[in-house]
């Protein structure tokens, strides 16, 4: 069965508990973290989930909702993308 | 193929901390299939035509905007020209009903604008045409969603100024029956139109267009700009490069959202607009890229030169990122839409004979720009055809979106609101040109256009 793989990005303070609220949430909505990365760019933690939504017990508007309710609560910054935006913005 | 951590930082950073959107999805909707003798049932069947394609078009645009995480900002239908279709209806009453159907359809789909209240007349001006432009103050002032335009020149057909020494007065009286002049916004006046613009108030579905198709408008003069400011140093040829890298990737997601949004819709996907189209939000503004270039205000010597390197870097990087380049594919310039070309008229910095002059570099022309409201009609056409024969004579679009202010005086200002912003009110030559366009007639096609 054919993969469907999203990005998360998070943009913000470090700070504890991030990555153990997302991967419960995506745990809870049995989603599968294929990878994960973190980097300091700009002044700014970035991290980013490539995640594989193909077996979610919820559709993507409402595993947004909750991404976002997590952001909101953390003061971070949390974006939820499919990956052929990223494919067709870097790669020719 | 991994994506790596700064990419996508890259990606999101640019929605979320400057501005990337997919500024429109426009589809374009062919009527003449609504025409019908008995003018009720035209009215319903265009009624119904629209009511039910734009529907889906919001509900399809909804769906990505989650899907990619990027705001598509309007969701907008363009039509075949109305006059086209109101051949054997024309009368103003019929117009203005025809408006008020299209205004409801628009209102009923949650659509901001619908664009093609106008007519083709770089030729000459049909029955049809004459009453739709007579009507348009009427129009302007009985709907909210309406945008209308005239393409009154071509390259190939010269310019109609029959046609020009109409719209001053139209455009006064339009001015004088909505609030601060508002009803001008929504008016354009073109030299070579394209068929497939997708950004209003200019939008038409051309005649050689299919039943629909679909059209976009992405912008991102905030990345641009982000960029521009990162580079202070590099000279002219690595600045040019460096914006068509990051036009590039905006054009990109527009491709994205352009091929997905016609394979859901099921109607061919036309063409991407590249043009930078700013906005009133902080820093989303292409005075801001011309600042950043290292000119202290729009309008000071070596804007020209600015803009057109800047129109140069858009339109290669775009062409690298679509086959569907199309539309005005530019830079917009409007004062009223964008915070520093406000700023730079307020300054002084900016007045008209430099914004024309810039116009002759930009993509499009003079756009949404306030004259105080007692400037003589001849005066506005005049304006007008000045603008269009550059267009006509270089062999590109050029337009006028103007609005004359009732009881407004150069250095005031007015406050549209919303997307269409704040004009500053912008001094015009007090000197008259009216014998010369009293001539009337058409100006002949330039020798350029002889390529046969």
């Amino acid at each position: 069965m054919e993969k469907e793989l999203l990005f998360i990005t998070v943009i913000g303070e470090d700070k504890k508990g991030i990555v153990a609220k997302i991967s419960t949430l995506l745990y809870e909505c049995d989603i599968n973290i294929e990878d994960i990365n973190q980097r300091i760019m700009d002044r700014y933690f970035v991290m980013t989930m490539l995640v594989d939504m193909k077996e979610s017990k919820y559709p993507l508007e409402k595993v947004r909702e909750e991404i976002e309710k997590i952001g909101d609560a953390l003061q971070l910054k949390i974006q939820i993308q499919h990956e052929n935006i990223f494919k067709m913005m870097h790669r020719v | 193929m991994s994506i790596s951590v700064e990419e996508v930082f890259e990606t999101a950073s640019m929605i979320l901390n400057q501005n990337l959107d997919i500024r429109t999805t426009t589809l374009g909707i062919n009527l003449k299939d609504c025409i019908d003798n008995d003018f009720h049932k035209f009215t319903d069947n265009v009624y119904d035509k629209i009511k039910k394609n734009a529907q889906r078009l919001v509900q399809a645009a909804e769906k990505l905007e989650s899907k990619y995480g990027i705001p598509i900002i309007n969701k907008r239908i363009s039509v075949t020209p109305v006059s086209l279709i109101m051949e054997t209806h024309c009368t103003r009453e019929k117009y203005v009903s025809m408006a008020k159907t299209l205004d409801r359809a628009a209102a009923d789909s949650d659509i901001d604008f619908i664009g093609g209240f106008g007519a083709l007349v770089h030729k000459g001006l049909t029955r049809s045409d004459k009453v739709l432009i007579e009507s348009l103050p009427d129009v302007l002032a009985a709907t909210e969603h309406i945008c209308s335009f005239l393409n009154v020149g071509t390259n190939v057909a010269g310019m109609n100024l029959d046609a020009v020494n109409m719209i001053g007065s139209m455009l006064k009286e339009t001015a004088s029956r909505t609030k601060d002049a508002v009803g001008c916004a929504k008016f354009v006046v073109f030299a070579n139109a394209p068929e497939d613009n997708p950004f209003m108030a200019g939008a038409y579905h051309g005649i050689g267009e299919p039943d629909m198709s679909l059209n976009i408008g992405v912008s991102g003069p905030g990345v641009v700009r982000s960029v521009v400011e990162k580079n202070r140093n590099c000279d002219l040829t690595q600045l040019s490069e460096i914006i068509k890298r990051t036009v590039f990737k905006i054009t990109r997601c527009g491709e994205l959202i352009g091929r997905e949004l016609s394979q859901m819709l099921n109607i061919p996907f036309g063409i991407v607009d590249i043009s930078l189209a700013p906005t009133t939000a902080k820093g989303d503004s292409v005075a801001d890229i011309i600042k950043a270039f290292g000119i202290e205000a729009v309008g000071a010597h070596g804007t020209a030169l600015a803009i057109a390197l800047l129109m140069d870097a858009v339109k290669k990087g775009g062409a690298m990122a679509s086959g569907n380049v199309g539309g005005l594919s530019g830079t917009f310039i409007p004062i009223s839409e964008d915070s520093g070309m406000i700023e730079a008229v307020k300054c002084g910095a900016l007045n008209l004979a430099k914004l024309e002059a810039m116009t002759a570099v930009c993509s499009v022309g003079m756009d949404m720009f306030a004259i105080p409201g007692d400037t003589p009609a001849e005066t506005i056409n005049a304006i007008i055809a000045d603008e269009l024969a550059i267009g006509i004579i270089n062999n590109k679009t050029t337009a006028v979106r103007v609005i004359p202010v009732p009881g407004k005086k150069a250095g005031q200002s007015v406050n549209f609101g919303g997307l269409l912003g704040e004009a500053p009110v912008m001094e015009v030559n007090p000197y008259s040109s009216s014998d010369f366009l009293n001539r009337g007639g058409r100006m002949p096609a330039p020798v350029t256009s002889m390529r046969n």
